[in-house]
C-alpha cells in the first residue's frame, strides 16, 4: 500500500480513520496541514518536563524552557537560510507578521504619493494592511496584472513598478491558483527602482527550499500550521538593518531593555518585535516540524507533490464540466487546485465529496478581489500534501464523477 | 453509505426550489430591502419586503448562494408572505430552531409549509448557515422596520 512519501502517512493519526462511513481523504492542506506524532510529542515533553516562562527566571526549569524557545528559533534560521538568528521573529500568523510589517515599516517608509505594489492573487492578510496604509498614508494601491493563465504578468509588473513605488508585496505561491510566483526577479525590480520587496511564504515555505538570501526579499512572513507546527505560531523574516530601524507596535514584557516612569528603550532583536510570554510550546513545535520536513527533504517533498500534480491535474481536467482555474500545465502548478463543476455552487460539491470522506475547501479562501478577477463567486479548492497519495487523487477524481451524477450534471 | 446520505437534505422539493425559485427578483413595490452577506464562503442574499399595516404584503429574494441557501429563500417567501411582522418573527425564530434539531409546534411546522423540510440540514452542520442566512437577512430587516416604525 502506498502511504505517502517514505511512509510518512502513517505517522499521522488523524488520517486513519473514517468520515462519513469512508476512509478519509484529507485534501485541505492549503488551509491547514495534520500534525505528525514527532511534533505532537514534543509539545507534550515540553510540558511535561521543561514548562518555564522564558528569559524570565534563573531557575533551571526557565533555563530549559528558554533554550528549547530559542534552539527551534535556530533550527528555523537554518530552514530558510536567514544570516542571523536575530532576523527571525516569532508572531502568531502570516497575518501577523504581514500586519506588523504594515503598521511599523509601512509608517516609516511610506507617504503621500507613493505606490504599494500588490497583485489579485493575494490573500487577505497581503492585501488588506496594504489598502489600509494606503488609505492612512494617501498613498496609491496598484496592482500587477495576471496573464489568462492566473501567472504574473511580468510585462505588466515592469509597468507597474516604478521609482515611486515603495513596497511591493508578493505572495511566494498562491493559495488559489497553484502558481509560483518569480520572487528572485520581482525582487530585482523592485530593489532597482529604491522599493522595498515582501513576500507571503504561507503557501511556498511547506512545500520547496526558501532561501531568502538568494532571494534577496526584505521581509519574508510565513505560518507553522500550514507546516506541521500547531495554529498560533508564525514567523516574520526581515533584513537586519530595517528591523533595527523599525519601532516595535507591541509593548509589554520581553520586548523591553530598560523601563524608566516616563520612558523605556527596546531590547535588541529579535526580541524588540516579541512583546508579552510567547507561544513557546509552539515554537518547540516549529522546531520539530522543521526536524521533521529537513528529515523528508523539501526538494523531496516538492518532487514528490509535483508527481501527484502530474496525475491528478490531467485527469480533473478531463471530467466533463471542470474548471481548473490557474494553469493547466502541471509542470507549472503546485498541489493547490482550485475548481468548478457544471454550474454547481462550491458548497454543494464540497458536501458531496464530505459524504465520501473527502476534505477539500469551497469559498473564496480569503482572496474576494481574486474571484472578482476570475469572475466566480467562490471555487472548490483541493490541496495535497507529501502525505497524500495517488489512491488519494482517485478518489477525488472519481467522487467529483459520483457528486457530478448525484447532481444531475448540474441541472439541480 | 456515501453520496446517498444527501438525499437527506437535497430532497426533491428542496431542488424544486432551488431549481424553480419562488418570488425571485427586485420588488418595485418595496418598502424596505437587507443585503446580508455570508463572509466565510462569499454568498449574497437581498431580501426586498413590502410592509403594509404591520403585515408582510410581498416578499421577495435576489443574490449569489448554494442550492440550500437559495432554496430556503424561496421557501422562505412562500412561507412568510401574508404573515403579521409579529408572526413572521416568530416563524424565523421556529425555523432557526428547526435547523439545530430542536422541536417545534405542530402549528409552527404547518406554517413553515415547505421550509419544514431543511430541518433535516442539522444532520449536516456544516450547512446550517446556508439554510438560515436568508431568514437572518429578513429577521434582521423586520427588527429595523419594528423600530422605525
Amino acid at each position: 500500500m502506498d502511504n505517502g512519501l517514505n511512509n510518512s502517512r502513517l505517522d499521522f493519526k488523524i488520517l486513519a480513520q473514517n468520515i462519513n462511513d469512508e476512509p478519509l481523504v484529507y485534501l485541505d492542506n492549503a488551509a491547514t496541514t495534520q500534525k505528525p506524532k514527532a511534533v505532537l510529542q514534543s509539545i507534550i515533553n515540553y510540558y511535561e518536563h521543561d514548562n518555564a516562562n522564558v528569559h524570565r527566571g534563573v531557575h533551571t526549569l526557565s533555563q530549559r524552557s528558554t533554550n528549547a524557545f530559542e534552539s527551534a528559533r535556530d533550527k528555523i534560521t537554518a530552514f530558510i537560510n536567514a544570516p542571523s538568528r536575530e532576523t527571525v521573529i516569532y508572531t502568531r500568523s502570516t497575518t501577523e507578521s504581514l500586519n506588523l510589517i504594515a503598521t511599523s515599516f509601512g509608517n516609516l517608509v511610506v507617504e503621500a504619493g507613493d505606490e504599494i505594489v500588490i497583485s489579485p492573487m493575494e490573500h487577505h492578510s497581503n492585501l488588506v494592511p496594504w489598502q489600509q496604509l494606503a488609505a492612512k498614508k494617501h498613498a496609491i494601491l496598484k496592482y500587477i496584472n495576471l496573464t489568462v493563465d492566473g501567472e504574473l504578468d511580468m510585462n505588466h509588473a515592469r509597468q507597474q513598478i516604478t521609482d515611486k513605488t515603495k513596497i511591493v508585496a508578493i505572495t511566494h505561491a498562491s493559495n488559489v491558483l497553484g502558481v509560483v510566483n518569480p520572487i528572485q526577479e520581482i525582487t530585482k525590480l523592485a530593489h532597482q527602482h529604491g522599493a522595498y520587496m515582501i513576500c507571503d511564504g504561507a503557501q511556498s515555505v511547506p512545500h520547496m527550499k526558501v532561501d531568502v538570501q538568494l532571494l534577496d526579499v526584505d521581509f519574508y512572513a510565513f505560518s507553522g500550521h500550514k507546516m506541521l507546527a500547531p495554529t498560533g505560531i508564525g514567523v516574520l523574516y526581515g533584513k537586519v538593518e530595517l528591523l533595527q530601524a523599525m519601532q516595535p507596535i507591541q509593548f509589554g514584557g520581553e520586548m523591553i531593555d530598560f523601563v524608566h516612569s516616563q520612558s523605556a528603550s527596546w531590547n535588541e532583536l529579535p526580541w524588540k518585535f516579541e512583546a508579552g510570554t510567547p507561544n513557546i510550546s509552539g515554537a518547540i513545535a516549529l522546531g520539530s516540524a522543521i526536524d521533521y520536513l529537513t528529515n523528508l527533504g523539501m526538494q523531496n517533498i516538492q518532487n514528490y507533490e509535483q508527481k501527484l500534480v502530474n496525475y491528478v491535474l490531467p485527469k480533473l481536467l478531463k471530467i466533463d464540466g471542470v474548471t481548473i482555474y490557474g494553469p493547466h500545465n502541471p509542470t507549472n502548478h503546485t498541489g493547490v487546485i482550485s475548481f468548478n463543476l457544471d454550474n454547481l455552487h462550491p458548497h454543494d460539491v464540497a458536501s458531496g465529496l464530505d459524504m465520501e470522506g473527502i476534505e477539500v475547501r469551497a469559498g473564496h479562501h480569503c482572496a474576494q478581489p481574486l474571484m472578482e478577477y476570475l469572475n466566480v463567486a467562490a471555487t472548490v479548492r483541493a490541496s495535497f500534501y507529501f502525505y497524500n497519495t495517488k489512491a488519494d487523487a482517485d478518489r477525488l477524481v472519481n467522487s467529483i464523477q459520483t457528486v457530478k451524477e448525484f447532481f444531475n450534471n448540474g441541472d439541480i | 453509505m456515501g453520496i446517498s446520505k444527501l438525499n437527506l437534505l437535497y430532497k426533491e422539493t428542496v431542488l424544486d426550489h432551488a431549481q424553480h425559485p419562488r418570488h425571485h427578483g427586485k420588488l418595485s413595490a418595496a418598502t424596505s430591502h437587507l443585503e446580508l452577506r455570508n463572509p466565510t464562503c462569499g454568498d449574497v442574499i437581498d431580501v426586498q419586503a413590502q410592509i403594509e399595516a404591520d403585515t408582510i404584503v410581498d416578499l421577495t429574494f435576489d443574490g449569489i448562494g448554494c442550492t440550500i441557501s437559495q432554496s430556503s429563500a424561496s421557501m422562505m417567501t412562500v412561507a412568510l408572505i401574508g404573515q403579521s411582522v409579529t408572526n413572521a418573527r416568530e416563524l424565523i425564530t421556529s425555523f432557526s430552531k428547526l435547523t439545530i434539531g430542536e422541536s417545534i409546534s405542530t402549528q409552527a411546522d404547518e406554517s413553515l409549509g415547505d421550509a419544514a423540510i431543511l430541518g433535516t440540514v442539522a444532520q449536516f452542520p456544516a450547512r446550517i448557515k446556508c439554510a438560515t442566512l436568508p431568514w437572518h437577512a429578513l429577521d434582521e430587516l423586520l427588527e429595523k422596520w419594528e423600530t422605525q416604525k
